[in-house]
């Protein structure tokens, strides 16, 4: 009788306590944090540096100085890329995110649509020291034009053409090519249709974010956007399809890329140029990575871009898009001025350069650029890049619906160039027509 | 045990020996104490609770938690689910739901519209998973049944044989599945080296991660990882075929072939319907697989609607489109299982009788 009951007692209370914490995870829907727990802060940092231990032991001394300064203790947590968009989005489903967080820039609009991230209005902005510390392409690429920045740029990146001296030596090349036409016949001088067992350029093709940097390039060199003004798609315009069957056709016409790279898409590029497999790849920052794989940095040089005039700059001649990384406060943080405190100390003139430095990055506060670290041959190349010559990815909410689509366009582009089968002006605009009726409003 | 359960208990409660169970009986209610006083030997009986609850009730009691917990884990989500269907869940509303505006069969329509792309892009997977499902559950019950019926006989190193089929299936399916990733690379990949480069089977090294191949570099990997489960099954119910009906036929004349038509697979008949079932919803559901093969865009030809979905809402962040596939997806495996069900437990009767 008596164990009975007990059994039913506990029976009925666990089912109550299963319940109640149930019950217990619902997310404060009103907007603006408050600043109930004024002590500390979580902060979701990005990972920059070749793994998290890494980014541990770059950033945990920064966040103790910060600590001393102000009192404020920071849990720091590395999210890997992989999982970082998908936390962000948990998050925001649930209300229970980071106080501070790291975000991919061209993540911001569509971050920013949610509503999840506090607006850098003026007086956010005047809190750490005013807008225009910041570079203004880095800023543009913090949410959609005409509203206030989801985020603030934390490290700016830009591409650059990176080569490998010995085989342009071997294959009699003076210096790196500065348009099109000369990347593809040095790479022909390489690759020899394929026949040589190496290389000229090297490509990602099951990257869809890659495949979305590059193809942008491109539609810029051809005066084509793959969004109009009011925030359409446009994917099938004349100059976007130009612009893929281009980069596509380095591997199916121009044969300079190797077949294998239509798969490739865990920087498998990187290793084969490392390898001295393949003479060029376009990537952003890759110094370290090349040092992680047993490269020495007078093997390999950095250049400007291709485009078709050889002088990078603005409009036609756009050799990058601005890629980095941006700061946002989480809008439900209960710490909303220690947050705020926390990014001024990050992107404050000694840390951009102390962070910048670790990270093989350019800083996206100009007075930390003229620090005489960012003017060395490979940084220095990215830096100028992304003054002159560089354009944010379209800042629209639908940006990561963009880079599904199309970048799994440009991925079965790249499997049928691999496959053999002929890339045509039509079986472009096909997979782009195909793209852009996915697109859902 | 001899000793007859009721008697005993009341003897112990009134008795001097047992303190703790006299001290606990003192604490039930007045009532309930003084009744089990008064009518001696026999049955106790609570008033306050009637007799009929008290111990019909009792069961569902014990079964409260579970029941609370199922629905929590597996009710509520599912609700959640199918009211998401309905509205238009996009980036603009996961921060507060609440405010997603009602579509009503809005999400739906655009799913089964088969002449526009997305409903078209649906339909395909659909057609691509169909297929994948009768080759991977087809070919991994022939295997493993097959290989059952073989380990059957009795031989040195079966018991070894035996524990090495069964490891795909204790594997971790990430750890296994990104092995077979690296080994159907096109340029590095085991595969390639075997096919082409050893045996010179193929002209030029075929990519299996892209393009055509990958549907069969997908169905290789899903029976690979779920004929064991078909062999453990199968190996399980062929114990309890008696030995001696195998005698009888091989007597009467019966060769091999005759044995496992006329009376292993018969004997396997509700085993089966079991297996192939549960292999069919595991299959045509399989998300681990395609999704460690290829990523998060798998090639058209291998575009299983489970990663199908997946892209249509996570990566596009579009969570009432893909609740409304997944709510169809959902309906289509209840109509098959219930249609398989009736189909092959009717069958079993007008053979039983």
């Amino acid at each position: 009788m008596r164990s009975i009951r007990a059994a039913a007692a506990v029976a009925v209370t666990i089912s109550t306590l299963a319940g109640a914490t149930a019950c217990g995870g619902g997310g404060d829907s009103s907007g603006g944090g408050s600043n109930t727990s004024p002590k500390t802060l979580t902060y979701w940092a990005s990972n920059q540096g070749p793994n998290i231990p890494a980014d541990k032991k770059i950033l945990t001394p920064e966040l103790k100085k910060f600590e001393q300064q102000t009192g404020i203790k920071v849990n720091l947590e590395v999210v890997p890329w992989a999982d970082l968009l998908k936390r962000i989005l948990a998050a925001t489903t649930s209300g229970q995110g980071p106080d501070v967080l790291n975000i991919g820039n061209t993540w911001s609009a569509s971050l920013q649509a949610t509503g999840a991230l506090l607006p850098w209005n003026k007086a956010n902005f005047d809190a750490i020291g005013g807008r225009d510390r910041f570079v203004d392409a880095a800023v543009a690429s913090a949410g959609a034009a005409k509203k206030d920045p989801a985020a603030v740029p934390l490290y700016s990146l830009s591409y650059a053409l990176y080569y490998n001296k010995k085989m342009f030596a071997d294959a009699g090349i003076a210096k790196p090519p500065a348009t099109w036409d000369e990347l593809v016949a040095d790479g022909q001088k390489i690759s020899k249709n394929g026949t040589s067992g190496k290389w000229g350029l090297g490509a990602e093709g099951g990257n869809l974010s890659e495949n979305i940097h590059q193809a942008f390039v491109l539609a810029q060199q051809h005066g084509a956007d793959f969004y109009d003004a009011s925030g359409k798609p446009t994917f099938t315009s004349p100059g976007a399809v130009a612009a893929v069957k281009q980069y596509v056709d380095l591997m199916g016409k121009d044969k300079i890329i190797a077949p294998g790279n239509a798969e490739y898409s865990q920087n498998q590029s990187l290793s084969d140029f490392s390898k001295g497999k393949t003479a060029m790849v376009l990537w952003q920052a890759a110094a370290s990575t090349f040092a992680s794989q047993g490269m020495k940095p007078q093997d390999w040089g950095a250049a400007p871009a291709p485009v078709a005039s050889g002088t990078p700059g603005q409009g036609k001649n756009v050799n990058s898009m601005v890629a980095g990384i941006n700061m946002a406060v989480f809008k439900n943080t209960k710490n909303t001025k220690g947050a705020l405190k926390f990014v001024k100390f990050m992107t404050s003139d000694d840390e951009q350069k102390i962070l910048n430095k670790a990270y093989g990055a350019v800083p996206p506060v100009t007075a930390a650029q003229s620090d005489p670290a960012f003017n060395v041959p490979g940084v220095k190349v990215l830096k100028d890049t992304l003054i002159k010559s560089a354009a944010p990815l379209p800042q629209v909410a639908s940006e990561s619906q963009f880079e599904t689509t199309v970048g799994t366009a440009i991925k079965d582009l790249w499997a049928d160039a691999a496959g053999g089968k002929p890339i045509t002006t039509a079986s472009v605009k096909d997979e782009l027509t195909k793209a852009q009726q996915q697109m859902t409003e | 045990m001899t000793s007859h359960p009721s008697p005993d208990h009341h003897s112990l409660t009134r008795g001097p020996a047992s303190p703790v169970l006299l001290e606990a009986t003192s604490q039930v209610p007045p009532a309930a104490g003084g009744d089990v006083l008064k009518s001696g030997g026999a049955r106790p009986r609570v008033p306050r609770i009637p007799d009929r609850i008290r111990r019909g009730g009792l069961p569902y009691l014990l079964l409260l938690p579970a029941l609370v917990l199922e629905l929590l884990i597996h009710i509520v989500p599912m609700a959640i689910g199918i009211v998401m269907s309905f509205r238009g869940l996009t980036q603009f509303f996961i921060r507060n739901w609440g405010q997603a505006p009602w579509t009503g069969l809005h999400n739906f329509k655009v799913a089964v519209d088969f002449n526009a792309p997305i409903g078209k892009a649906l339909l395909h997977s659909f057609y691509v998973t169909c297929g994948f499902t009768v080759l991977a559950v087809g070919l991994s019950w022939l295997i493993g049944t097959g290989v059952a019926i073989l380990l059957q006989e009795n031989f040195r190193g079966r018991g070894l044989l035996r524990t090495v089929f069964l490891i795909p299936y204790a594997l971790p399916a990430y750890a296994a599945i990104i092995t077979w990733a690296f080994m159907f690379q096109r340029d590095n990949g085991l595969v390639n080296h075997v096919l082409h480069d050893q045996l010179g089977i193929t002209a030029k090294p075929s990519f299996w991660l892209i393009g055509d191949n990958s549907f069969y570099a997908l169905v290789i990997v899903a029976i690979w990882k779920s004929w064991p489960f078909a062999f453990l099954m199968v190996m399980a119910a062929l114990q309890n075929i008696p030995r001696e009906l195998y005698e009888a036929a091989s007597i009467d004349g019966a060769g091999m072939w005759q044995q496992i038509r006329k009376i292993t697979l018969p004997s396997l008949r509700s085993v089966n319907q079991v297996l192939v079932l549960v292999l069919f919803l595991w299959t045509f559901n399989d998300f681990n697989t395609p999704y460690v093969l290829f990523g998060r865009s798998a090639p058209e030809a291998a575009d299983l609607v489970s990663i199908h979905i997946y892209q249509s809402s996570f990566d596009t962040w579009n969570f009432g489109s893909g609740s409304a596939m997944s709510v169809l997806l959902l309906l289509f495996l209840l109509l098959v299982t219930a249609v398989y069900l009736i189909f092959t437990s009717r069958g079993r009767k007008s053979t039983d009788v």
